[in-house]
């Protein structure tokens, strides 16, 4: 496959009365992005915003984010399989509109979004106070049950991000960055003394609210499965999923996925990347030992030598993190954990709600309980009240002034277990 | 000048071996052995205000007089930091130690030890206290009194103390968040290469210990036995009214539910790790009182008990969890309650 990265190199977004790209400002056509959320019948309202790094803004509560793309060459615009009828993925040319992300909010569905900070301490432990935030707050009508809720704003950021990503169309090029991997076969040929490696990327699959999805398929209804590294780059993996805001992998973090492209940059020089197992995290006991023992199946059938093994969330998919782990060791593969910890809030409690004896290389995230001192913002998007209910908040954790203290559970991207952030733990 | 109190065993204060390890505490203005070396390091910068001896027999078989002894002369002296030991690989000098450190971290006066890592004295106060890793035997005290000096200053001065390894103390165990240079998928990718390549790693995350829980007897006789519903599915009152948390609780939360005949109608979830849908429909999904009130009238079992706990599971640290346990339990022990129904999500 080959996949070409056309990046368009974004300094400013805009209002403006067309959506396009002059000299690096992204505008954005209010009229008409609100027109196209509003085609949806569900949707009441949508109040389109700008946040950008070093505002004093606080977006609450966040939903998903997700990077406005153009398909230009190879099939496929949009989220095949989602918004557009399903097409393979991972070959052609995409224009990125870089530093940009469309933001969602909105009233609160589950317990799971989260906060950004653009200024502060805050910032610091979230990916998304360094890029330019177009925050699309959607109103639905009252009568929608909690999964029409949440389908209906997922939707719509995702066709929001679409849209926007038309303005990258006639825009000019800043870097191209041109990527090829072939089949599996011809890759061996090619490196045949590299060490195969494999990253098993666990996705939560908890049911409606839950959910990752694959080409529109959600993971929970799957076995474990193959990817070529650049179909989840390409848009092939989307969040449907309410788990905690810290550790959630937001659609954006999916289509720029770290562990895919840090791996990516070792191969042909220190390793050989065969390909991406994305495997459910299912809540039943069976299912935890049918899809751990499929995807080490998967990893020694592939030839494996080493794996990268990243979960998503926290709790019982710990045991799915160190099952996988325990099976691939026991079957020759060198594996690396990547997972956060709930150690409370001093840090004093054991990181793990499962063990295993063979994970013995790990990374750690950071602590979700870890608790941040936030001072007010100056401009908040969305409702900052939302804090008291979500995952990581409390009733008591809001002050009148607008400050606020917040674990970082609350915080979107904080722990990414992908390793797209770059916090972690120190024994002290 | 910031004031230092110094404690040593018989040893160490110049009194005697093994034969002397009965006498009684005592304290001089001086500072003796280990304080010599040490109120030089410190000099300047802070003094040794007396150097305190006892006998390790004397301490460990009369802790509550020796203490006693300790709490007159820092009530007398007001001393900023209390340093004990080192005590290398003596138990009981370690153990004496340990008991000089409790006595000072519940008085809240600032305390420093040291200790070779298998002393049973570092069982005793781990995660509590600093305490300088030394080597096992007094060969090492020359090594030892310069990292103890430069962290009880550090200590002094409220500066931020740094990481077990730069610093020279043992871990107290503490997860600290800390934010790091390079994102947490190229470490995975660097520490992949060096397993690879067989060369050393350090592991993040060093793997839990855990705990078993042995399972109590077997209820004899069901039909007499009374029953409590506990669950870490954040199960509440409609409108959460004691405010549980959605994820990380801090608390658990007891409510009467003697008139009623299932949560159905009157409770709901907060949870934040599951679709909260198909419990808020009906939350005896989550805590089945409906079922338990039908056995009840079956008589298949004897009743249930009036209140019904409730905790988050979700990113609940294990050590707010073991607490919750060890509360709610003893409660339920007290009442006298048989059986528990524990349900999760």
């Amino acid at each position: 496959m080959k996949l070409t990265f056309r990046d368009i190199l974004i300094k400013d977004i805009q209002m403006g009365e067309t959506m396009e790209v002059r000299d690096h400002i992204l505008f954005i056509d209010r009229k008409a992005l609100r027109e196209h959320l509003l085609k949806d019948e569900r949707i009441t309202d949508v109040k389109v915003d700008i946040a950008r790094p070093g505002e004093k803004t606080r977006i609450i509560p966040v939903k998903d984010v997700i990077e406005p793309r153009f398909k230009e060459e190879g099939g496929g615009n949009g989220f095949p399989g989602v918004t557009q009828k399903s097409v393979p993925l991972g070959n052609g040319i995409v224009r990125r509109l870089r530093n940009t992300t469309v933001v969602t909010v909105g009233d609160l569905v589950g317990f799971q979004e989260g906060v950004i900070d653009m200024w502060g301490k805050g910032a610091d432990y979230t990916p998304f106070s360094k890029t330019l935030n177009l925050v699309i707050d959607i109103s639905v009508k009252k009568d929608l049950n909690p999964h029409e809720h949440e389908e209906t704003v997922r939707l719509a950021g995702l066709k929001a991000a679409e849209l926007i990503g038309l303005a990258a169309k006639n825009a000019d090029v800043d870097e191209c960055h041109e990527m090829e991997i072939g089949s599996i076969r011809e890759e061996a040929e090619k490196y045949p003394d590299l060490p195969r490696i494999a990253y098993i990327e666990m996705l939560i699959s908890q049911g409606l609210l839950h959910d990752g999805y694959i080409y529109g398929v959600k993971s929970s209804q799957i076995l474990p499965t193959l990817l070529h590294p650049f179909e989840e780059l390409d848009n092939a993996v989307i969040s449907g999923n309410c788990v905690a805001a810290c550790d959630k992998i937001t659609t954006y973090q999916h289509q720029n996925n770290s562990a895919i492209l840090d791996l990516l940059a070792q191969h042909g020089k220190t390793i050989n990347f065969v390909g991406v197992i994305v495997t459910p995290e299912l809540t039943t006991l069976d299912g935890k030992f049918k899809t751990c023992d499929f995807t080490a199946k998967l990893a020694k059938h592939l030839g494996c030598d080493g794996v990268i093994i990243s979960e998503e969330g926290y709790g019982n998919p710990d045991s799915d993190l160190v099952m996988i782990c325990s099976r691939c060791e026991k079957a020759g593969i060198k594996s690396v954990l990547i997972t956060d910890e709930c150690s409370g809030w001093d840090g004093m409690s054991q990181p793990l709600t499962d063990t295993a004896a063979e994970a013995q290389a790990v990374i750690s995230t950071g602590n979700v309980s870890y608790v941040l001192e936030l001072q007010p913002a100056d401009k908040v998007i969305g409702n900052i009240e939302a804090v008291k209910t979500l995952a990581g908040g409390w009733d008591g954790c809001l002050e009148a002034d607008g400050s606020m203290k917040v674990e970082l559970n609350a915080v979107i991207g904080a722990c990414s277990e992908i390793g797209y952030h770059n916090v972690s733990v120190a024994l002290y | 000048m910031k004031k230092i109190l110094y404690y040593v065993n018989q040893f160490f204060g110049q009194v005697g071996g093994e034969e002397k390890a009965d006498i009684a505490p005592t304290f001089v203005k001086e500072s003796i052995g280990p304080a010599l070396g040490f109120a030089q390091a410190v000099k300047g910068q802070a003094e040794v205000c007396g150097t305190m001896i006892c006998g390790d027999n004397f301490f460990n078989e009369h802790q509550e007089e020796a203490l006693e002894f300790l709490k007159k002369i820092v009530t007398e002296e007001k001393p900023d930091l209390v340093v004990a030991g080192p005590a290398f690989n003596a138990g009981r000098y370690g153990m004496a130690c340990a008991g000089v450190v409790d006595f000072c971290l519940k008085h809240e006066i600032p305390v420093l030890t040291g200790m070779y890592k298998e002393n049973p004295g570092v069982d005793q106060i781990a995660g509590k206290a600093l305490i300088v890793e030394t080597a096992n035997s007094a060969a090492g005290m020359r090594k030892a009194l310069p990292v103890l000096s430069k962290l009880a200053l550090k200590m002094l001065s409220g500066e931020e103390i740094g990481k077990p390894q730069d610093e020279g103390y043992l871990p107290r165990g503490k997860r600290e968040t800390v934010i790091v240079p390079e994102r947490g998928s190229l470490r995975a990718v660097e520490m992949l290469i060096k397993r690879l390549n067989g060369e050393a790693f350090e592991t993040e995350l060093p793997m839990p210990v855990f705990d078993n829980v042995s399972p109590a007897e077997a209820i004899k006789d069901l039909s007499k036995a009374c029953i409590a519903l506990v669950t870490s599915g954040g199960i509440v009152p409609l409108g959460n009214p004691r405010h549980l948390q959605s994820a990380s609780a801090q608390m658990w939360t007891k409510e009467d539910v003697s008139s009623l005949k299932q949560l159905t109608g009157s409770y709901m979830t907060v949870h934040g790790g599951y679709d909260p849908v198909y419990a808020n429909a009906m939350p005896d999904r989550v805590a089945p009182l409906d079922i338990l009130r039908e056995f009840e009238e079956e008589g298949y079992i004897g009743h249930v008990y009036p209140y019904f706990y409730a905790t988050t599971g979700t990113g609940t640290s294990v050590a707010n969890a073991r607490r919750f346990g060890q509360e709610i339990g003893a409660e339920l022990k007290e009442a006298g309650v048989d059986g528990v129904l524990l349900t999760s999500t």
